[in-house]
């Protein structure tokens, strides 16, 4: 083995998410659904040195490449992050993460009272007033969220 | 405002504008009577929430206009409420009325009704939420008596935290040139995003824990419940209920013209010996619920005042 293969390095095909706020890259896993079940190549890299900001981390997924609503959930934690898609060693796209003016599905309303909580036949909806810091507003019940948003993920 | 086939969901949807169209209406019914005759259409008042004085009050405006009212008390609506949602529910009665009032224990309820109907449906109530039509009685009260909302200091007070009429009313008043004092015991303050809210808007807002020290500077005085279960311990409760009653010992100290208001029902808020000062104005305030309830259905089912 050399120091190569011990190294995070470059990917053939996939995703890479790249100025992720240090210290999330493993909500950023989880947000992704990735877990044990999974088959694809999974690298994290927490605490790098960036000139952007301080530190950072680095999520590299091989083998797949990140659906929009995937990224819509991405930018609720890491709000400068970058979603790079890499075919063949190539970066082909790379995208700053933007948070849409509204979030559905993503997140749970804290409102335990708030209609999206029950049986009846809607998705969780919030409109986003405030980008970075990520704060949401439920279009139901007109509670906000304005701290810890990755708490209420679903 | 657009009001014709509209709903009324929020106070937030509302521009100051909009508020004065409707209170304007309001008072031309008053001085005028009916404008539209709503005969052959039909209300559905659906209260899942036992409510006597809004859906009275929503049943009186139709029949005063001609039209008929379909309902569901809180009894039948609990036994639908097992086998169905209230998407289904609203769809079913949708055809077979004009237009749907609501009242429902959880909060978002009527903005859920409304993106599943196409008729329009009027927020009676959703849970802590928001209660518009009771706030847009508050002020068309405050304007008939007042003859302005701009320059008044208004005085919110009790249960800010859980009380819906408080979370509908300080919204439109804080877009007013107003002195908004918000009165209540620190565990029953204001949420802080209507806080938030109201803070961005022209208002100047004033928060406190007593009326006494506030009292001589005081144009209208809105009182609400303070409910006991609000409070984990009975003794805190006992502490600052006694902060929070009404009675003519409070009142010599006000302005001449003060205005006391409540949405009703009152527990021990108000002393009866007050109901017979000229202060004492939350009858009048009720009745003018249905006033202002004849107004928007003119408005939203008789297409009155839309170009
Ligand atoms: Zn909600």
């Amino acid at each position: 083995m050399n120091d190569k293969d011990l190294r995070v390095g470059s990917i053939k095909d996939g995703t890479v998410i790249d100025h992720i706020d240090a210290g999330s890259a493993l909500k950023v896993v989880q947000i992704l659904g990735i877990d044990e079940n999974i088959e694809d190549i999974v690298s994290i890299a927490m605490n790098v040195p960036s000139a952007k900001t301080k530190t950072k981390d680095i999520v590299k997924v091989e083998d797949r490449e990140l659906a929009s609503d995937e990224v819509d959930k991405i930018a609720l934690i890491a709000p400068e992050g970058t979603i790079n898609i890499i075919r063949n060693y190539e970066v082909i796209e790379k995208n700053k993460v933007n948070l849409p003016k509204f979030i559905k599905e993503v997140v749970r309303c804290p409102n335990r009272n708030c209609i999206s909580n029950t049986d009846e036949p809607i998705k969780s909806e919030f409109q986003v007033i405030n980008k970075n810091p990520v704060k949401l507003r439920c279009v139901y019940c007109e509670r906000a969220i304005e701290q810890n948003v990755s708490e209420h993920i679903k | 405002m657009k009001f014709s086939g509209s709903d009324v969901i929020s106070m937030q949807e509302f521009s100051k504008e909009g508020v004065f169209e409707v209170l304007s209406h309001a008072q031309r019914i008053k001085e005028e009577g009916p404008r539209v005759d709503l005969s052959g259409l039909v209300l559905a008042n659906l209260f899942f929430e036992p409510s006597t004085r809004t859906k009275l009050s929503f049943e009186t405006a139709m029949k005063r206009l001609g039209g008929e009212v379909i309902s569901i008390d809180s009894v039948r609506a609990s036994s639908i409420k097992k086998g169905e949602t209230l998407a289904d529910t609203v769809r079913v009665i949708e055809g077979y009325a004009d237009g749907l009032v609501l009242r429902h224990p959880k909060e978002g309820a009527a903005k859920m009704a409304a993106r599943f109907v196409d008729c329009p449906v009027i927020n009676a109530g959703d849970g802590s939420n928001e209660h518009p039509t009771q706030t847009l009685t508050d002020l068309y009260t405050i304007w008939r008596e007042k003859g302005r909302i701009d320059g008044l200091n208004i005085a919110v007070m009790g249960d800010l935290k859980y009380g819906r009429t408080v979370h509908s009313l300080v919204i439109p008043l804080s877009m007013f040139d107003v002195n908004l004092f918000l009165i209540s015991p620190p565990q029953l303050e204001i949420r802080s995003e209507i806080l938030n809210d109201i803070k961005r808007n022209k208002a100047d807002i004033h928060k406190s824990s007593f009326i006494e020290s506030l009292i001589g500077d005081i144009d209208i005085l809105y009182a609400t419940r303070i409910q006991e279960e609000r409070f984990a311990d009975p003794n805190e409760y006992e502490k600052v209920s006694g902060s929070y009653k009404i009675d003519k010992k409070l009142l010599n100290g006000a302005k001449k013209d003060l205005i006391l208001m409540h949405p009703l029902p009152r527990v021990d808020e108000i002393n009866p010996e007050v109901d017979q000062l000229d202060a004492a104005c939350y009858f009048e305030q009720s009745a003018n619920g249905v006033t202002i309830r004849m107004a928007l259905l003119e408005m939203i089912l008789g297409g009155v005042l839309d170009e």
